[in-house]
């Protein structure tokens, strides 16, 4: 947790407005560019707040200067990402050359700047007239002459309610549980088992849905006893008693 | 008297060079040959004719208006000899202290330009916020999209009114800079002398 000092600090910079500590979640995530961040207007904020709290917060301080310390780093290091690296896998002489190159580049630009100056001296007595320029002319939208009665039809177009939209296709019908309990039973008082693969056969999907539903219905009531010999083989139906009697063969034997 | 004055009147280029006149004392930046030729619907030959006649008429010399080329355009300044004039109702703000920094900036984005506030830096060694802060402000460079990649820098160019404030015609008129500052083997050498001074 930061010092109060150094959480309250709320910045207006160019590239970020807000509490210092969001700038450095932000910079942190990557989600902004250290480079374009001006650290010495957040040290002016910083030193302007410190005064305006007239004390000497030495713990903001000392945390202060250790995060603005870590936020030039990163700062000089996204200015010139692969310099150590550059420089560091070169012999002295490659190192000689390549810092000549620069200075030579440099001096270059200081040459130029000097020359900017010189020409600056020499176009003193140049005066012309500064200011934003003139509104440039509206350009006005010229349309074809109209009929009325035509803008009337396209109105009374556009006047008719729409046809109501049709949701038929849409709509699930789901034949109800109790119809597939009252056939499963009725199968059960006249057969002793049956193959429900067999008795769902081509029914549709929704309906084979409402039928395994049934199914467990009548399972869960303790009315029938099911049966598969492997996974997604044939799911068998039987009473329950027989299913009773099964067992007790088998125990038995 | 009569007839004079028609001849005069019945010039076509004169009627055309009283047009662009009009045109450049409306305008408070300079005007292009193609800005010249939409405003006054001719032709560019003729509006170089034109204007031809009006650099005659306003030269140095001749009046207190001056006509010249600057900023890749044709602009009206105030003759040299009413600088001093000019120069106790007014002052050229734009220029007015630019800091060794700024115009270092200023020459970098000048010739290199567009480039980005690292560029800059990587080329001066410090960096170049405020200098570039300080240019944008007093309207000599801006803006000119940026660098690749997500989160690229901002980059900047200089404007016009850059080339209007030195006078130039455009940046061409710039000097090349292999005429400028000391050659990099020189350098090199300088550095390896040093070097070896200090090894003995």
């Amino acid at each position: 947790m930061l010092p109060t000092p150094v959480r309250e600090l709320d910045l207006e910079l160019d590239a970020f407005e807000g509490p210092f500590d969001l700038l450095l979640t932000l910079l942190l995530k990557e989600e902004l560019e250290p480079r374009d961040i001006d650290i010495a207007a957040i040290v002016l904020a910083f030193v302007e707040h410190m005064a305006a709290r007239d004390e000497l917060d030495l713990e903001a301080c000392g945390e202060f200067l250790v995060l603005v310390s870590a936020l030039l780093e990163l700062k000089a290091r996204a200015l010139f990402p692969d310099e150590a690296a550059e420089l560091g896998e070169l012999e002295p002489e490659e190192a000689a050359e390549e810092l000549a190159r620069r200075l030579a580049e440099y001096r270059r630009m200081k040459e130029a700047a000097a020359w900017l100056v010189e020409r600056l001296d020499s176009e003193q007595n140049r005066f012309f007239r500064l200011g934003p320029a003139p509104l440039a002319p509206r350009t006005e939208r010229r349309l074809a002459s109209q009929d009325p009665l035509a803008l009337g039809d396209a109105l009374r177009v556009l006047a008719v309610p729409p046809p109501a939209v049709s949701l038929g296709h849409m709509a699930l019908r789901f034949p109800p549980v109790s119809q597939f309990l009252e056939r499963f039973r009725s199968l059960l008082s006249r057969r002793r088992l049956f193959d429900f693969d067999a008795e769902v056969e081509g029914l549709s999907r929704v309906e084979q849905a409402v039928a395994l539903l049934a199914l467990l219905e009548l399972r869960k009531s303790g009315e029938i006893a099911l049966s598969q010999s492997q996974p997604f083989a044939p799911i068998r139906v039987s009473r329950a008693d027989s299913e009773r009697i099964a067992e007790w063969k088998a125990r038995s034997a | 008297m009569e007839s004079t004055l028609r001849l005069i009147s019945a010039n076509p280029v004169d009627r055309l060079a009283r047009t662009i006149e009009a045109l450049l004392v409306v305008a408070s930046a300079p005007l292009s040959i193609d800005e010249l030729c939409e405003a006054s619907e001719d032709h560019p030959e003729r509006i170089e004719t034109a204007i031809g006649l009006l650099r005659e008429r306003y030269s140095e010399g001749r009046s207190g208006i001056v006509l010249e080329e600057v900023a890749g355009g044709y602009a009206f300044r105030a003759s040299r000899d009413a600088a001093d004039a000019c120069s106790r109702l007014f002052e050229r703000p734009v220029e007015r202290g630019l800091s060794q920094a700024a115009l270092e900036t200023l020459a970098i984005v000048a010739y290199l330009g567009p480039c980005s506030r690292p560029d800059v830096a990587r080329i001066r060694g410090v960096a170049a916020d405020s200098a570039v802060a300080s240019l944008v402000e007093r309207g000599l460079i801006s803006e000119a999209g940026r660098e690749h990649g997500p989160g690229g820098a901002v980059r900047y160019r200089t404007t016009p009114l850059f080339e209007r404030v030195f006078g130039l015609e455009s940046l061409a008129a710039l000097p090349r800079l292999d005429d400028l500052g000391e050659d990099a083997a020189e350098l090199r050498d300088r550095l390896l002398e040093v070097a070896e001074a200090r090894a003995s």
